[in-house]
């Protein structure tokens, strides 16, 4: 990977790594009695290990001129890598977490293991380390494909990846000594955020500048859902991440907002996090890797277009249905459930669209269990858009706020949607990446696919019935006029759905396992029937024979 | 600013600029010269090159 870059490349990399270590000494000395010190030795150690591998490929020899007239995807390779080691930690962390409440007692007595601590490790986790390096990952390749252009350099990839990674681990080992905005999903102190904003801002200038290369003047959609992804999540961080610290040697800060007007920003953010980091950029997949797969144009790209506006029109307002009968202003509230049901018209088109594109191609989606990721994605996107309008209702959120209902759909957001789309998008991207053939074994994504359907359905079923069981436990009242249940009464009348979702957790982490597994294979096959070509031809003929593979 | 004045801006401009950025999108995409812009865009996933251009 280091060969690939030229040797100004290589000194750039390592001053960035020296800097970035210089960052993380300042921050260990003015934060030594508190956990900001241990973070500034995280960061030290991070840097370290990045500069290690600097060092160790320092002396190769300068890149053939060759690499240009190919696609940048070491970062990508590297990202799908990281995506699968966030995604098994994550669900593993999770499936700790719903196992925590039906056995209180796997807490093992640790501070760090406490409820409050490792569910947002594992919320972390999956949405920001699994779907963001799936994000950033896909991103750099599908750019450079529909732009037919190379990336517009090769260590500002590596920044935003390394970089985005390193505030993943920051932000996780962080909640674990206790530090944390208790904002939800925007969890991380001021420092892990003032660095995911120099992060994010590499990123966004990358990805415009690789735009500018295009050789066409009319983008393709999937790049305006990510673009999309890329801008709006930093002008949510940074709104919602304002905050005063308790001083530069202090992990601890203060939100610039108090009150209701803190909440509102919260969920401004929240829901558009929702929107912006697992929507849209997922749509970008979509519209690239579904067509593709089944090898067909998405059905009506006008229809996508609109869903695009529509998506990014509408979710900016939604964000108040989070904050039904509080202090929020009564029109507030109506205009985030007025929004919220708008927003039904185009996620729907969306699915639509990309179960319309599947019509004529049903024989692919029996056979190819990638592409049935992929429609299974779209399904659930479906259900899980309408859900959603349904639960901002503000009668219906009545019912279901508070409870398990909210956890079931965030899962069948997450688990069915996400997930799906960005496993699909994997299995379909690796082979292409790697330049093998298919995946190690088809059988074992069949596996996979399975194993994601089974937990899904049994965890989102589980929480659909303990959330409105409980929601109904929680306004039942007595002849008297008084509450017939306990909370407690509640808690006990939850356990055998909590054993059922932790039950679909483990189903679903063992697929994501066996896909880990499956796609590791993949690489040592690659690897292999590289070196067996290596050994067979010279060098000039392996670049022109490299360059004639198909991209499928 | 007061709470009326932000509450009567959204009602009514806000109302309008929405309504005008659908208009605006709508006419875009049902825009018969662009049918071919987005018909060959739509293709142009199918039969990319597996080289950049540059």
């Amino acid at each position: 990977m280091i060969a690939q870059l030229t040797s100004s490349e290589r000194q750039t990399a390592l001053l960035l790594c020296a800097a970035t270590m210089a960052l993380g000494l300042v921050m260990l000395i003015a934060g030594l009695d508190n956990p900001f010190g241990i973070h500034g030795a995280l960061v030290m150690a991070c840097a370290f290990a990045v500069m290690l591998v600097v060092i160790a490929g320092y002396f190769a020899p300068e890149p053939s001129p060759t690499r240009l007239r190919q696609y940048y995807d070491d970062p990508s390779k590297v990202g799908v890598v990281l995506a699968m080691a966030w995604v098994v930690f994550g669900l593993f962390v999770g499936d700790w977490v719903a196992w925590l409440l039906v056995y209180p007692d796997l807490t093992f007595d640790a501070g760090w293991a406490s409820f409050g601590r490792i569910r947002p490790v594992h919320t972390t986790s999956v949405i920001f380390g699994f779907g963001g390096n799936a994000l950033i990952a896909t991103s750099f390749y599908v750019v450079q494909r529909t732009c037919s252009a190379r990336l517009a350099d090769q260590v500002s990839p590596w920044f935003v990846l390394l970089g985005y990674n390193l505030f993943c681990l920051v932000a996780i080992t962080g909640y674990m000594m206790g530090v944390t905005q208790s904002k939800e999903y925007a969890e991380p102190e001021w420092y892990a955020d003032i660095w995911l904003v120099i992060v994010w801002v590499t990123y966004f200038v990358l990805y415009m500048r690789t735009l500018a290369r295009r050789r066409e003047p009319h983008i393709y959609v999937a790049n305006w859902y990510y673009l999309a992804f890329i801008l709006v999540v930093a002008v949510l961080h940074i709104v919602n991440g304002l905050a005063v610290p308790v001083s530069f040697g202090e992990a601890r800060s203060y939100s610039a907002f108090s009150g209701v007007q803190d909440a509102m920003v919260q969920w401004w953010y929240g829901h558009n996090a929702v929107a912006f980091f697992l929507t849209s950029g997922f749509l970008g997949m979509l519209y690239y890797f579904l067509p593709k797969r089944a090898g067909r144009p998405i059905f009506s790209y006008r229809l996508s277009i609109i869903s695009f506006w529509g998506i990014t029109f509408f979710y900016m307002w939604a964000g108040s249905h989070h904050l039904h009968y509080t202090a929020l202003p009564q029109w507030v509230q109506t205009l985030g459930m007025t929004f919220s049901l708008m927003l039904l018209v185009p996620s729907w088109a969306s699915a639509g669209n990309a179960l319309a594109t599947l019509n004529g191609a049903w024989n692919k989606v029996r056979d190819d269990a990638t592409l049935r990721f992929m429609m299974v994605a779209a399904v659930y996107y479906g259900i899980t858009t309408f859900e959603g309008s349904f639960m901002a209702i503000r009668p219906v959120n009545s019912l279901s706020h508070y409870t398990d209902w909210t956890i079931g759909h965030v899962h069948a957001g997450a688990l069915g949607w996400v997930a799906m789309i960005s496993f699909g998008s994997i299995y379909a991207m690796v082979p292409w990446l790697w330049r093998s053939q298919a995946m190690y074994s088809a059988r074992l994504v069949e596996v996979h696919f399975w194993l994601a359907v089974a937990g899904t359905i049994i965890y989102v079923m589980a929480m659909w019935n303990s959330g409105v069981v409980q929601g109904l436990m929680w306004r039942t009242y007595n002849e008297s006029n008084t509450l017939a249940f306990s909370f407690l009464d509640s808690m006990v009348a939850m356990r055998p759905y909590y054993i059922a979702r932790a039950v679909g957790g483990l189903l679903f982490l063992i697929g994501a396992a066996v896909g880990s597994y499956n796609i590791w294979k993949t690489l040592q096959m690659a690897a292999q029937s590289r070196y067996r070509t290596q050994a067979d031809q010279p060098e000039a003929e392996l670049d022109g024979a490299a360059a004639a593979l198909p991209g499928e | 600013m007061t709470h009326d004045l932000l509450v009567w801006f959204a009602k009514s401009y806000g109302l309008f600029y929405l309504i005008g950025m659908s208009v605006a999108v709508l006419a875009y995409v049902l825009w018969p010269a662009n049918k071919k812009t987005f018909d060959d865009a739509a293709g142009s996933v199918l039969h990319e090159e597996d080289k950049p251009w540059r």
